[in-house]
């Protein structure tokens, strides 16, 4: 079950918490594996651990160009791009009426505006092969909303009309689009909440402890894998009951 | 046939997998060729890289047989 072997796999953001998680997980599974984000020394130390089948392509999401070249990086670096898991996300928070445009902006390029240009530069390859998938990490605000995040609810509730309509585009040559939406794991993105936060946070979870970052790295390995061929303009809510959707 | 409609015709067989002669002048692309509305796109696409020019949606839209395509890319160029 889940065997990637054969397949490559570019996973932005991947000197995140999720990301790293994720690339591991498509990388057990036989998958070669591109590591992008903006930090390349925490790209690098993960592309050493894996060893084999690992490739650093470091990138800034923000830099148009540096985006469009990026797929192609990754073609030139594995040999094809058969998985694309738009996992790179920022936050920059605040209340609605204090955001600032430049918030919204950032918020809304990094975290939408780079998955849709990394699925168009994906796309062609995944066309030409009859075979692909993409997966693109949402987020449970993308489904309930939060105080204080309207730009990154916004635009990771953006990300899942944005898979199912690419779904319905492609799924009649063998690719999938769809989206996993962690709740509260441990991250470095949650990490800076505190403890009375936390608190709160988990009084609303059923399961009654944050997730982990491998249990959304399985959700991603089971969107990527041959398996899910079937699958395709889902949302797999992975946030221990918080909100059963 | 002039080496524009060659290069044309290669990747329409190549792309639909139909068989060379069934690319004629009058031939649609979608009713004769069984090519479907992502097929198009993709032609298109691939028209414009091999050729290196640009085919705006408006256009791509009159771009309905081979004899289409082949006029319009020889007219770009």
């Amino acid at each position: 079950m889940f065997d990637l072997t054969g397949k490559c796999a570019l996973v932005t953001g991947a000197s995140g918490g999720l990301g790293s998680a994720i690339a591991r997980a498509l990388h057990g599974a036989g998958a070669t594996v591109g590591l992008s984000g903006t930090r390349v020394e925490p790209l690098k130390a993960l592309a050493e651990d894996l060893g084999e089948r690992a490739h650093v392509l470091p990138c800034d999401l923000s830099d148009r160009a540096a985006l469009e070249a990026l797929p192609k990086q990754a073609i030139e670096a594995m040999g094809s791009l058969d998985i694309l898991v738009n996992n790179a996300g920022i936050t920059r928070d605040g209340l609605m009426m204090r955001m600032g445009d430049d918030q919204w902006d950032q918020v809304l390029e990094v975290n939408l505006g780079a998955a849709m240009r990394l699925s168009r530069g994906a796309l062609r390859g995944m066309m030409k092969a009859r075979w692909g998938r993409i997966v693109n990490i949402s987020s449970i605000v993308g489904a309930t909303g939060n105080p204080g995040q309207a730009n990154y609810a916004a635009a990771k509730a953006g990300l899942v009309g944005f898979s199912k309509s690419l779904a319905a585009e492609v799924a009649s040559r063998g690719i999938t689009v769809n989206a996993v939406a962690p709740g509260f794991i441990t991250t470095a993105m949650t990490d800076v909440l505190k403890d009375d936060q936390k608190t709160a946070l988990l009084a609303n979870v059923p399961a009654g402890r944050m997730g982990e970052p491998d249990e959304i790295a399985a959700a991603v390995l089971y969107l990527a894998s041959p398996e899910a061929g079937y699958v395709t303009g889902a949302t797999l809510h992975v946030n221990g009951g918080m909100a059963m959707l | 046939m002039s080496d524009t409609a060659d290069r044309v015709r290669k990747i329409v067989v190549e792309h639909l997998g139909v068989e060379e002669d069934k690319v004629t002048e009058n031939a649609s692309f979608i009713d004769d060729l069984g090519a479907d509305s992502l097929d198009t796109v993709e032609l298109v696409m691939a028209f414009e890289e091999e050729f290196g020019i640009e085919i705006p949606d408006d256009a791509a839209e009159t771009i309905q047989t081979f004899g289409d395509a082949v006029k319009f890319i020889s007219e770009a160029q």
